[in-house]
């Protein structure tokens, strides 16, 4: 099993790369990057590239590592007893499997997507800690041991608001997604938009890292804003050179609504146009 | 070898543990990466690095350590005339090959030679010799119109580039101070606790009622959970402080929208009788500071964030104060503050090596025993970690 990127997700060679890595020393793959780059998307393709199915796991504050494994429904079995249900008296009817216990028990290989575990309770990753090393976990309701048929390729997403523990760390590999050069972005355009004009291609990428370039934007736009922008600018038919007439900074590109999401950031960015003009 | 470049990293204070170091052998062993130094470099950092805020350092060590290994394979060896001229043709323009006739191929060649010959070292930087980083027209990375890169390069983009460009300085976590950086620091000041009205259902609590119950459904509520920590900040505000306006703003809001019970003060180089809310109505509106000793208990965490850049009379004399007249001196104030919140710690958005050339840092800083950190990621992290404690 290799992986080398997909006909619609353009990826760098030092991410095909980590991406091989661990699937064959079959360790969790921790991605990290700016928002909007596309990690959540790796483990869809990587799943795609290989034909394994995806296990999802999209984690909120909420989420504890428990309901990845197994939930054991307390109430249902609760109302079944004061309603005299036959079935009561199988305990495992009421458990419940996680999305870690499905792929365990998936007869080929998968891959499992922990999505933005950063997000959790800060004791999250400890408690997953021997699941993703040993891959196998205990049920305390019914004493069986579940484990992994076949090891599945572990992809975990995050967005840096937590830290995550030492110890979950060294058991991962770690892969940062750098926001991609000119080069790469002109093939993830490509992938996404074959056959867009290249002047329009051409003015559009100008315009665009332009705006990462002003100094003091809360978010800069990033690979999604840009590929949604480029599909307004095709909805909409806006030719090139309404883009090229920007005359140094002193017009507003069309549809600038869909790189800039922040309301500061539309203001900073029209003082700056006014004042480009000012001077002029 | 590979010990020793293990051993290099640990030395480059890069957090590496050997489980790592062998995950890395077993990958080598698996033949993750054909042998070549630009996916070792990617692997290395894939498998020994898990952030990247340690990438730089990361590029660094490995720079320092594989210096050369690309530059040269073996010194000694005589590298053949015709293999370098292709490799000149490969990387030179015909504008380029032009201007190098300036030096004369024959010339330039036997240069080459005779400095192979008299060369015993690897050397870096300087202008005469072969190696990397300087401007002598042989090696690489120079800057020397004429020179000639060694070693050639990969197809690929060349792995050297990447990591003596450097592109991962800006995420060490001693330079950027965002306001989403602070929030995370913040956040270890997290307490969870709960209190006020019970409105959700506490679903352990319902569970072994009803077992003690005999079966009878017993609901159990609790109040939500939520973050406890409350936070007292006082800023100081105006003269030398102008130059860091824009790290306290971030720090502030950052601050405003991570903790519940946050209030905030003004003052002025130092606290004294008086402190203020609003910075536009700070003479009408002031609220006297032993107010604000009693009004907020013990269980408030308390930072100062201000430059400590003051005359020492400031602090140490009554009257000192450059805008009006205090009865008493400002250590005297800053020390009844410590005393009412034990957990107090100041924040200074100077850099941490010039505090000891200013006289009223280094009196503050004893005043609060120590608890002084930089407005830096790294030292709002010690501060909170002092914080939480």
């Amino acid at each position: 099993m290799r992986f080398t990127g997909s006909a619609s997700y353009v990826t760098t060679r030092d991410l095909n790369l980590a991406v091989n890595a661990a699937i064959t020393l079959q360790r969790p793959l921790l991605i990290k990057g700016e928002p909007g780059t596309g990690k959540t998307m790796l483990a869809e393709e990587v799943a795609a590239a290989l034909g394994l199915p995806l296990f999802q796991w999209h984690i909120k504050s909420t989420t504890k590592a428990q309901q990845g494994l197994y939930e054991y429904d307390a109430v249902s079995r609760l109302r079944d007893s004061q309603l005299g249900e036959a079935r009561v008296a199988d305990i495992g009817s009421y458990i419940v499997k996680g999305v870690l216990w499905q792929a365990f028990e998936c007869e080929t290989a998968s891959v499992v997507l922990i999505d933005e575990i950063d997000k959790a309770d800060i004791e999250f990753p400890n408690d997953l800690l021997r699941e993703l090393d040993r891959m196998e976990f205990f049920v305390y309701e019914t004493r069986q041991t579940v484990r992994a048929r076949q090891r599945p390729v572990v992809v975990i997403t995050s967005n840096n608001e937590k830290e995550l523990p030492d110890a979950f760390l060294r058991r991962c590999f770690f892969h940062y997604i750098r926001f991609p050069d000119r080069e790469t972005m002109k093939s993830i355009v490509d992938v996404h938009f074959p056959g867009l004009k290249p002047a329009l291609l051409r003015e559009a990428l100008e315009v665009f890292f332009e705006l990462r370039e002003i100094p003091g934007l809360k978010k800069k736009p990033s690979t999604s804003e840009l590929l949604d922008w480029l599909k307004l600018l095709l909805a909409e038919d806006i030719p090139p050179e309404v883009l090229r007439s920007k005359e140094q900074k002193a017009a507003i590109p069309p549809l600038h609504g869909a790189l800039l999401k922040n309301e500061q950031d539309v203001h900073l960015f029209e003082r700056l146009i006014f004042m480009a003009r000012h001077n002029r | 070898m590979l010990i020793d470049f293990f051993l290099h990293l640990k030395a480059s204070r890069l957090p590496v543990s050997i489980k790592e170091f062998l995950t890395l052998l077993e990958a080598l062993r698996q033949h993750v990466i054909e042998h070549s130094i630009d996916d070792f470099y990617l692997l290395s950092r894939t498998v020994l690095v898990k952030d990247e805020s340690h990438f730089d350092k990361f590029d660094r060590a490995f720079g320092e350590y594989f210096k050369g290994v690309e530059a040269l394979p073996g010194m000694e060896v005589l590298i053949p005339e015709d293999w370098l001229r292709r490799a000149v043709r490969k990387h030179l323009s015909d504008a380029e090959r032009a201007r190098l006739e300036k030096l004369g191929w024959e010339k330039l060649m036997e240069t080459f030679r005779q400095q192979l010959a008299e060369q015993k070292e690897r050397h870096s930087g300087g202008s005469k010799w072969i190696g990397s980083g300087g401007s002598s027209p042989f090696g690489h990375g120079g800057t020397h119109p004429e020179g000639i890169r060694l070693g050639g390069r990969s197809e690929n983009r060349s792995a050297v580039k990447v990591w003596e460009r450097r592109e991962y300085r800006n995420l060490d976590d001693s330079v950027e101070l965002g306001t989403r950086n602070i929030k995370v620091a913040l956040r270890r000041l997290r307490r969870f606790a709960r209190e006020g009205a019970a409105e959700e259902l506490d679903l352990e609590g319902t569970i072994a009622g009803t077992a003690r119950n005999a079966g009878w459904l017993d609901l159990k509520l609790r109040p939500e959970r939520h973050n406890a920590v409350k936070v007292l900040l006082l800023l100081d505000i105006g003269g030398s402080m102008d130059d860091h306006i824009r790290v306290c703003e971030e720090l502030f809001s950052a601050c405003r929208s991570e903790f519940k019970h946050l209030e905030h003060y003004y003052f002025h180089n130092c606290v004294y009788d008086h402190l203020w809310r609003d910075n536009r109505r700070r003479h009408s509106e002031r609220i006297a500071t032993h107010d604000v000793l009693h009004r907020y208990g013990g269980d408030y965490k308390l930072i100062l964030v201000g430059d400590a850049a003051m005359s020492p009379y400031e602090l140490l004399q009554p009257n000192g104060s450059i805008e009006f007249n205090n009865a008493e001196p400002g250590a005297a104030w800053l020390r009844r503050l410590a005393d009412t919140w034990p957990h107090t710690i100041w924040l200074n958005p100077e850099s941490e090596h010039s505090w000891q050339y200013r006289q009223s840092t280094a009196l503050i800083r004893n005043l609060l025993g120590g608890r002084m950190f930089p407005l830096t990621l790294d030292g709002l992290e010690r501060g909170m970690r002092l914080l939480s404690k």
